[in-house]
């Protein structure tokens, strides 16, 4: 019984408390490796933000300079940076609607499939039946149907069904366009788990509900957290579907994705209201992001070995 | 145990049953009458334009407009008329796929909608029948754009356009670095102005027959005439500012900009009407210091003529509403609206004011031409399209491979213009 | 605006409510049964909500895909396998498949490589959050904008003008002569250069999920190791690295599909000209400019049929792996 009270209550813990000693013990033994450790990481960061800290500048910058100099050239003095690119997108008179609608798109289309996903994955991990194995390399194959050889076909069933247009599309697409790879990620997280745990667990009379509900999902909190950032980030980001499972009718309903791919004239002019716009929409993700990030803690696991 | 099972089970209750209600207040129930739905591949400040322009039909009728733009044109009506919904107007992609909508019957005929006499008095005859499917007009150019000026910077060129191509050729470009720039890259579409090029060369030097022969399918690639065309472009980029890298590397929008750089990369800019507002913008130049002739003759045979292109609408359902703003939107009032604010053409004649001097010429333009077609690219088949796109790309990157590029180009032309 | 908000909170709350009180109920209804059959039809009722959702989205239109594959451009008549036979013969295709692999290869080895070195290092540092989110960044910001970047990094002046592009400017500083990189053949520079946009958007992926992972890992085990003076590489090597095999092998099956189905980089950076096209840039192309709905299923199937030797793998890992627990 004790081992059940103890994991009920996974410890989100300050990560520095907990890795002090791991990295003390590292500290003292090679002073010089934490220089070498400090280079190659802030190296790798730099080669990663470049690329986009460029655009960031760019997005300040008015259009003309932009075509005729490189965005480190605008960082000396005479600075002629504007606020207008982001005037501009903020002042698009439907980019508050087609925010709030974006949040009504995402957060089912992420809490949805992260739930099945869940059971499903349980189920193929530590459950037994008929061809488990053979069903579950299906359903990871299915990961490369491309995204284009559904639309039609789907779109026929969701019009028939009569619910294009509406939201509940978009959460059931997104849901089934997200399980394949949520299945496979929890399904192996979820099998790693020490089998220790369930055995115990059994014995004491627990059923598979309450294992799954008390054991595994409090044990896989850190993979359902990435999870849910990758599902979030995806149907944040996605405007293929959204444009064609909702479609003109209820243009209302359009996300974000499809109000700032309309900035950008038909010939593909004016692409520096494109790089504010990015920036903009780029804010939520990264929040949800961090928010998460505390949920990437050593120790929710590692106690499940002393059992 | 049993009073936490009881808890949950209340909850799948409630829960299912605010489901049931949720997806009952959901629907709102179809499109209303006074609503119509507009699809096209406008953005930004197009978008703008357009719905300026519609504002006063909306004000004096009651009905919405709800347009939603689409840069992917294409593949969303390609999805829309496969699944069954489709809006009430939408932008057509070209000619071209008119045609295959038209014959597919998702197209709706216009003659109950437009007042035929009045709209065929007003409009430019080709653009006319190029919105006619067997006799009957299916479709309308809401905008329309000029090709084939040759631009420059007034402070670098005196102005006075030569009378043929020759002569143009051999400008002295002066201070110049090269006589010509030209910017071919355009994301998925690369190639596209160097199409424009070649049409301009088909035309002026072997007629419209010809060039009406090769867009439908029936003069090959390989014929003299077009691998003639092919090659007087070859010459242009012989004397292009940065080679063959730089001409393939631009972005169509900036290709003009080394005009007004100091000192110039180049005199001369052939790219349609449009490109004024990219001068503006990216170039860094103002109102005035730039200006165009029309990309004079090389043939006189063949005097006179002029490419260009244009926006087709077409209508996909039988919402009086619909009906009544595709009227509206071809009438010289509507379109009025648009030209004065700038970057555009009008296909109606009776549009006779506009804002700026480029408008006001390319207009001229059109009406002055005596042969006018419109861009050979848009009315090909898709498929033949994007092999002419990607073939000036090639071509640009290897001028010695134009063989083997027209050979594949007329493949291409075999089985393209099949019917489905 | 309130019946909208009233139908997200029932959503939100509903939903995981509706699912939760499914599996309750399901449970009840099991333990009824005899013991013996108890286990036998439990796994079926919790992947039954999984295996709906699948069939409806994905198999019922991979189904309409393969049967599309065998008929002609407006699927009216049935053509055999003459789209197959297409497919093989076009001109592109030989350079689209060599493509493919080169993505399937450097794609997969940069992104899992890097993915896993950078989840490693940034455990030890205390700004771990920064440093990810730096990697993070990339996949945040949307795909177009992401086009945009690498549009402004590789762009190319003529040599002797002023460079616009990062990646020249960098190259310059060195004394080397620009580079047209997205379209310069030679050595396949422009294959790779669209691939490691790939890679920099992708890496965060992977080192989200390795980290992940990686926190899974007890600290008293890597200490008790590094106690009995085992240096970083044989903790590496004997510690993490069996243990986190499981979670790069996901990874790792994730980024080969990803690599095979990419497209939009080839398709909005060089629409697949100058020797970079790619088979999912062939298979849009087919559907949305062509479309010729025959031709682009075909596309589609060689794709499912090019991923079976990696499922093939992964069903003998789980096989190994549940011997093992």
């Amino acid at each position: 019984m004790t081992t059940l009270n103890a994991q009920a209550a996974p410890v989100v813990a300050d990560p520095r408390v907990i890795d002090a000693p791991a990295r003390a013990a590292v500290g003292r033994r090679r002073p010089g490796g934490r220089l070498v450790l400090h280079v190659i990481v802030i190296g790798l960061m730099l080669v990663w933000l470049v690329p986009t800290v460029g655009l960031l500048i760019n997005s300040f910058r008015p259009a003309s300079d932009v075509a005729a100099s490189g965005w480190w050239t605008s960082i000396i003095p005479p600075w002629d940076f504007t606020f207008a690119n982001y005037e501009h997108v903020l002042a698009q008179n439907n980019l508050g609607d087609a925010f709030i609608n974006s949040l009504f798109i995402t957060i089912p289309s992420t809490v949805i499939p992260v739930m099945v996903a869940a059971f499903a994955g349980y189920a193929f991990a530590w459950m037994d039946f008929p061809y488990k194995n053979a069903i579950f390399v299906a359903i990871v194959g299915l990961l490369v149907i491309p995204l284009q050889s559904t639309l039609i076909p789907v779109l026929r069933l969701l019009a028939g069904a009569g619910i294009s247009g509406e939201f509940l599309a978009l959460w059931l697409a997104h849901t089934g366009y997200g399980l394949p790879f949520a299945i496979y990620l929890l399904r192996n997280y979820m099998g790693g788990l020490p089998r220790e745990v369930f055995e115990s667990a059994s014995i004491d009379g627990a059923g598979p509900a309450t294992a799954f509900f008390r054991l595994a999902l409090p044990m896989s909190v850190p993979v359902i957290a990435s999870l849910a950032i990758f599902q979030f980030l995806f149907v944040w980001n996605d405007l293929l579907v959204a444009l064609i499972y909702i479609g003109p009718t209820r243009s209302e309903n359009l996300p974000m994705t499809v109000v700032v791919a309309n900035l950008v004239s038909s010939l593909g002019g004016e692409t520096h209201f494109l790089t504010a716009a990015a920036f903009l929409t780029m804010a939520l993700p990264l929040a949800v992001f961090l928010a998460l990030q505390r949920y990437f803690v050593r120790g929710i696991t590692g106690g499940a070995v002393k059992g | 145990m049993g009073q936490r099972n009881r808890g949950l089970r209340a909850l799948l209750a409630l829960g299912g049953t605010a489901l049931l209600v949720a997806a009952a207040c959901g629907t709102t129930g179809d499109g209303d009458d006074k609503e119509v739905t507009v699809v096209g591949s406008w953005g930004g400040s197009e978008q703008e334009s357009f719905l300026a322009m519609v504002k006063p039909w909306e004000e004096k009728t009651g009905n919405t407009v709800k347009y939603t733009g689409s840069r992917g044109l294409g593949a969303y009506l390609t999805t829309a008329v496969a699944s069954g919904t489709l809006p009430d107007l939408a932008g057509l992609p070209g000619p071209g796929e008119m045609i295959e909508f038209a014959k597919g019957g998702s197209l709706k005929p216009l003659d109950g909608v437009l007042d035929l006499d009045t709209y065929k008095a007003d409009t430019v005859s080709a653009l006319v029948d190029l919105g006619t499917v067997d006799g009957k007009v299916v479709a309308v150019f809401i905008k329309s754009s000029v090709k084939g000026f040759i631009w420059y910077n007034t402070a670098v060129y005196d102005g006075a356009a030569p009378a043929n191509w020759d002569a143009v050729m051999a400008t002295d470009p002066g201070s110049a670095d090269s006589l010509w720039c030209v910017g071919l890259e355009s994301g998925a579409d690369s190639g596209w102005p160097g199409t424009d090029w070649v049409e301009d060369f088909v035309i002026r030097e072997s007629g419209q027959e010809v060039y009406d022969a090769w867009v439908a399918g029936t003069t090959k690639w390989t014929d003299p005439a077009i691998k003639q065309a092919f090659e007087s472009f070859g010459e242009v980029l012989d004397a292009s500012f940065g080679g063959a890298t730089t001409v393939n590397s631009t972005n169509f929008g900036a290709g003009g900009n080394p005009l007004f750089t100091d000192p110039p990369g180049c005199l001369f800019h052939h790219q349609a009407s449009f490109i004024s507002d990219f001068f503006k913008e990216q170039g860094g130049a103002a109102d005035g210091e730039f200006d165009f002739f029309v990309m004079p003759e090389i043939d006189p045979a063949y005097a006179g003529a002029l490419t260009g292109g244009g926006d087709l609408f077409g209508l996909f359902s039988d919402k009086a509403a619909a009906k009544d703003l595709l009227k509206y939107l071809v009438t010289a009032e509507a379109q009025q609206i648009w030209a004065n604010r700038g970057g555009f053409v009008s296909a109606n004649t009776k549009v006779t004011t506009y804002p700026d001097a480029v408008g006001q010429k390319s207009a001229d333009a059109i009406t002055k031409a005596t042969v006018f077609r419109f861009d050979g690219g848009d009315l090909m088949p898709a498929a033949m399209k994007a092999a002419f796109f990607r073939a000036m790309v090639d071509f640009a990157e290897d001028q010695g491979s134009l063989d083997s590029i027209l050979e594949s180009l007329d493949e291409v032309q075999a089985t393209a213009y099949a019917p489905a | 605006m309130e019946e909208r908000l009233i139908t997200a909170a029932i959503v939100l709350f509903g939903v995981p409510a509706v699912l939760v009180g499914y599996i309750l109920l399901t449970e009840r209804l099991i333990r009824a049964l005899p013991e013996r059959r108890q286990g036998r039809i439990r796994p079926w009722f919790w992947i039954a909500p999984a295996l709906a959702f699948l069939v409806v989205f994905l198999i019922y239109p991979t189904i309409n895909t393969l049967v599309l594959s065998f008929l002609d451009k407006a699927s009216t008549n049935f053509v055999g396998l003459e789209n197959y036979i297409w497919f093989f013969g076009d001109s592109g295709t030989l350079e689209a498949l060599r493509n493919s692999v080169l993505w399937v290869i450097f794609m997969t080895a940069g992104v899992v490589g890097l993915g896993l070195l950078i989840a490693i290092l940034v455990d030890r540092v205390r700004y771990e959050p920064l440093a990810k989110t730096a990697i993070f960044i990339p996949l945040a910001i949307s795909f177009v904008a992401a086009a945009i970047i690498w549009k402004f990094m590789y762009e190319f002046r003529p040599p002797g003008v002023e460079q616009t592009g990062t990646v020249n400017a960098v190259v310059g500083l060195v004394g080397l002569g620009p580079l047209d990189w997205i379209r310069d053949r030679s050595f396949l520079i422009d294959n790779f250069a669209l691939i490691f946009i790939g890679v920099w958007m992708w890496t965060g992926f992977a080192m989200v999920i390795l980290s992940a992972g990686l926190k899974g890992i007890s600290t008293e085990l890597l200490e008790a190791a590094r106690v009995d003076g085992a240096n970083e590489w044989q903790v590496f090597r004997g510690i993490i690295l069996p243990l986190l095999t499981p979670t790069i092998f996901v990874v790792g099956t994730t980024i080969v599909i990803t690599a095979l189905k990419s497209f939009d980089i080839v398709w909005v950076l060089t629409n697949g000209a100058f020797g970079t096209d790619v088979i999912a840039r062939k298979m849009v192309f087919e559907m949305f400019t062509v479309q010729h709905f025959g031709h682009a299923s075909a596309v589609a199937i060689v794709l499912l049929v090019a991923i079976i030797p990696f499922m093939a793998l992964n069903i003998r890992r789980f096989r190994e792996q549940e011997a093992i627990r």
